[in-house]
C-alpha cells in the first residue's frame, strides 16, 4: 500500500479511534431502524425471511450516510480540507483512504448487528451462509465508494448534509436491488445469487474507477 | 434573423404536432384488444424515446463542461447551458413518461403501477436528474458547475446498470416495439405512421424548447458576465 | 534602477480580479512578490485581503488576469513550495500537535521536512504535551498552525492574520521567529490589522481598498 494513503488511513481510523462519533451514531441509527422496520412490518414466520436481506441494507444505507457527512465534516471543520487541497500529493490517495476507513467503520457496525438481526428476525440462512460474507462487502463497498464521493460533492454545497441521501440514493438504486436479492435468496435459498453478485461486481469496479478519476476534480472545483 | 428562423421552426412545429394528433386519434386503426386507450402510446413511447435523446445531450454538455472549463472557458459556459437545457427538458419529457404510463397501465393491466423492469428504470432515471437539478439549485458559484457536470456522468453511468439490473429483477411491460420478438410490436401500416409523425413531432417540439432554454441560459450567463464587469468598473 | 539586476519574483499577479457572484474582491491588482522580502498586507474588513492570499496560495483561481508563482501560471503546481496559514487553525481538534504536524510531514514526502517536535519548539511550544488539539487555547492553536505551515520550509509563506488573538508579547515572538526564517530566496506575506506589530519585518506594505491597491510603498507601516 502507497505510503501516503497509509498515512490518510492511519489518522482517519486514529480520529475515529479517539472521538468514536462515526461507530457510535452509526450503530445507534441501524439498530433504530431495524427496530421501526419490525414494529412496522410484524415480521413473524417466513414473511421475516423474504424481507431481511431488504431491511438490514436499508438501515445500513440509512445509518452510512450520518457517518459519511461526518467524513468529510472533519476536513471542513478548521478548514482542514485547504490543507488537504495544498498538499502535493494527489487528492484521489486521500478519498482512497476514506473509503477504506469507512469502508471498516461500517462492518464492523454490520458484524455487531447481525447477530441481533438474526435473533429479532428469528432468521435462519437457507442458502449458502457463506455467499453472505461475499454480498455483505460487496454491498458495503458500492455504498461507501459512491457515499464518500458524493459526500466531498454535497459538503461543497449549501445545504451540505441534506443533499447527500438526495443525490445518492438515486444512484445507488441498482447496488441495493442487487444487494436486496442476493442476500434475499441466500436467506430463503430459492434463488441464485450468483447474478447479483456480479452486478453487484461490475457496479463496484465502475463507480470506483470514476470515484478516483473524477476525484481531483469535484475536491479542487472551486 | 434568429427571432425569425425561430418563429418560423415553431410553426413547422405546431403544424407538426396537429398533423401528429390527427394521425394518432382519427387516422389510426382501433388496437383489437386494448382499444381507445391504446392511442395513448402515440405520446407515452415517442416523449420516452425523446426523453433519452436529451439526457444524452446533458451528459455531452457535462462531458464538454470539464473538458473545456479550463483551456476555453466559453465554449464550457456553452456546453454547461447544453447540459442544464437537456437536463431540465429531459425531465419534463420524462414526466410526461411517468403519467401517460399509468393512465395506459389503469385499463390495460388493471393497475396504476407495477415494479416492473422499465417503469423502475425510466422513474430512477427522473430521480438521478432530478437530483442534479436539485444540486445546481443547492450549489453555488463556479464549482456548481464542475460538480453539477461531475454528477451528469455519474447519472448517465448508472442508468444502463439500472435497466440491467431492473430487467433480471422483474419485467410486465410489453416487449420493445422495435427490436423485440416476433410477436412483439406493431404492424399496421397506419399505426406506423401515426407512430411516426408522433415521434418526429413531439422531438421538434422538444428540441424547440431546448433551444429556447439553451438561449434563456445563455442570456443569464451574459448577464451574471455583463454584472461581474459592471461591479467590476463601479468605485464602490 | 542600477545595481545588481533583480532576480525574477516568486509571485506575480497581473491585472488580477476576482468576483464572487457580482461582489468584486479584487480588481486589477499587480504586484509582484520577491524573493527575500516580507509583504504587509493592510486594510479593512472585506477589502480583499484574504482573497489575494488564497488566490495566491492556488485555493481560488482569478476571474481575470494573470498570475504566476515559481513560474507556474497555476499555483496549483507549486504548491510544496507554498505554505498557507488561515484563520482558522487548518489542524484536527482529536490529534495531538505532534501527531497533525507529523502527518502533514508525510504528505510533503519530496520535501525536506523539519522535525515535527523540531517545528513545535520553534513557535514556543512543548512538543511533549499530549493533550489533542482541540484542548489548546486559541494562541496555542495558532502557534501549532504557524508550525504546520513552517514544517515543510515553504518558499512562499502566506501569513492570514497570524497575530489576532495574541498577546503583544506573543506576537512578538512570532515576528522574531518569523525574522529568522527569513532567507535570501524565501517571500513572505502577512495580512494583517494590527500593522505595527509586523513593523519589524516588513519590507513592503500593501494597503488594500475595496479590492484595489491603494498603497504600495518600502518601509515602516506605522506611518
Amino acid at each position: 500500500m502507497p505510503r501516503v494513503l497509509w498515512t490518510h488511513l492511519m489518522k482517519d481510523l486514529r480520529i475515529e479511534w479517539r472521538s468514536k462519533e462515526a461507530i457510535n451514531s452509526m450503530l445507534f441509527f441501524a439498530l433504530l431502524v431495524v427496530v421501526l422496520f419490525s414494529l412496522a412490518f410484524d415480521p413473524r414466520g417466513p414473511f421475516s425471511q423474504s424481507i431481511a436481506g431488504g431491511v438490514l441494507s436499508v438501515a445500513t444505507m440509512f445509518a452510512s450516510v450520518s457517518a459519511l457527512n461526518q467524513a468529510w465534516a472533519r476536513e471542513i471543520r478548521h478548514q482542514v480540507m485547504d490543507a488537504q487541497r495544498m498538499a502535493p500529493t494527489p487528492g484521489a490517495e486521500l478519498f482512497l483512504a476514506k473509503v477504506l476507513a469507512n469502508f471498516l467503520f461500517v462492518t464492523i457496525v454490520q458484524v455487531i448487528l447481525a447477530p441481533v438481526f438474526l435473533v429479532m428476525y428469528n432468521l435462519r440462512v437457507v442458502g449458502q451462509a457463506w455467499l453472505l460474507a461475499v454480498v455483505l462487502p460487496l454491498g458495503t463497498w458500492a455504498l461507501v465508494a459512491n457515499g464518500t464521493f458524493f459526500a466531498a460533492l454535497s459538503i461543497r454545497s449549501r445545504n451540505r448534509e441534506l443533499l447527500l441521501p438526495l443525490i445518492l440514493f438515486p444512484i445507488f438504486v441498482p447496488a441495493l436491488l442487487a444487494m436486496v436479492n442476493a442476500t434475499g435468496g441466500i436467506l430463503t435459498g430459492e434463488s441464485d445469487p450468483g447474478m447479483w453478485i456480479k452486478l453487484l461486481t461490475g457496479y463496484d469496479i465502475i463507480f470506483t474507477t470514476v470515484s478516483l478519476l473524477l476525484f481531483d476534480t469535484v475536491f479542487n472545483a472551486e | 434573423m434568429k427571432k425569425l428562423a425561430t418563429g418560423f421552426y415553431a410553426a413547422i412545429v405546431v403544424a407538426l404536432m396537429v398533423w401528429g394528433f390527427y394521425q394518432a386519434i382519427y387516422v389510426a386503426p382501433d388496437e383489437s384488444t386494448m382499444h381507445e386507450v391504446q392511442r395513448i402510446f402515440y405520446y407515452h413511447v415517442p416523449n420516452a424515446i425523446v426523453c433519452f435523446a436529451f439526457f444524452a445531450v446533458s451528459l455531452l454538455g457535462s462531458i464538454g463542461y470539464l473538458a473545456f472549463r479550463r483551456s476555453n472557458p466559453e465554449w464550457a459556459q456553452r456546453a454547461d447551458a447544453w447540459a442544464l437545457a437537456g437536463a431540465e427538458v429531459g425531465v419534463v419529457f420524462c414526466t410526461v413518461v411517468l403519467i401517460t404510463g399509468p393512465l395506459w397501465g389503469r385499463r390495460a393491466w388493471g393497475i396504476w403501477w407495477t415494479w416492473d423492469a422499465r417503469l423502475t428504470t425510466t422513474l430512477v432515471l427522473w430521480l438521478i436528474y432530478a437530483s442534479y437539478l436539485l444540486l445546481r439549485r443547492f450549489a453555488a458559484g463556479p464549482q456548481m458547475q464542475t460538480l453539477a457536470a461531475v454528477l451528469g456522468i455519474f447519472g448517465a453511468l448508472d442508468v444502463p446498470i439500472v435497466y440491467m439490473s431492473n430487467r433480471w429483477w422483474r419485467t410486465q411491460h410489453p416487449a420493445p416495439v422495435f427490436g423485440g420478438d416476433a410477436d412483439s410490436g406493431i404492424k399496421d401500416p397506419a399505426m406506423l405512421a401515426a407512430f411516426g409523425w408522433n415521434v418526429l413531432a413531439w422531438f421538434a417540439w422538444g428540441v424547440l424548447i431546448l433551444l429556447l432554454r439553451y438561449q434563456v441560459e445563455r442570456k443569464h450567463q451574459k448577464n451574471a458576465a455583463l454584472e461581474a464587469r459592471e461591479a467590476l468598473e463601479s468605485h464602490v | 534602477m542600477s545595481g545588481p539586476a533583480r532576480p525574477a519574483p516568486n509571485a506575480q499577479l497581473e491585472d488580477v480580479s476576482k468576483l464572487f457572484g457580482s461582489f468584486a474582491a479584487l480588481r486589477q491588482v499587480s504586484v509582484a512578490l520577491e524573493p527575500g522580502k516580507c509583504y504587509v498586507l493592510i486594510g479593512e474588513n472585506g477589502a480583499g485581503k484574504s482573497t489575494l492570499l488564497r488566490i495566491l496560495a492556488g485555493l481560488l483561481r482569478p476571474s481575470m488576469g494573470q498570475i504566476q508563482v515559481f513560474g507556474e501560471a497555476e499555483p496549483h503546481d507549486a504548491r510544496d513550495r507554498i505554505g498557507y496559514m488561515s484563520h482558522a487553525p487548518m489542524l484536527y481538534d482529536e490529534l495531538t500537535g505532534v501527531e497533525n504536524l507529523s502527518y502533514f510531514a508525510r504528505l510533503y514526502p519530496d520535501r525536506e521536512c523539519l522535525e515535527p517536535a523540531e517545528a513545535l519548539r520553534q513557535v514556543g511550544l512543548d512538543p511533549k504535551l499530549e493533550r489533542p488539539l482541540g484542548q489548546y487555547s486559541q494562541g496555542m492553536r495558532q502557534r501549532t498552525s504557524l508550525a504546520r505551515v513552517l514544517l515543510a520550509q515553504p518558499d512562499l509563506l502566506l501569513l492570514d492574520e497570524p497575530f489576532s488573538n495574541m498577546d503583544v508579547e506573543s506576537a512578538g515572538q512570532m515576528v522574531e521567529l518569523l525574522a529568522r526564517f527569513r532567507h535570501s530566496s524565501r517571500t513572505i506575506v502577512i495580512t494583517t490589522h494590527q500593522r505595527e506589530l509586523a513593523a519589524p519585518i516588513a519590507d513592503f506594505v500593501l494597503a488594500l481598498k475595496a479590492g484595489r491597491v491603494a498603497r504600495f510603498e518600502a518601509g515602516n507601516p506605522t506611518l
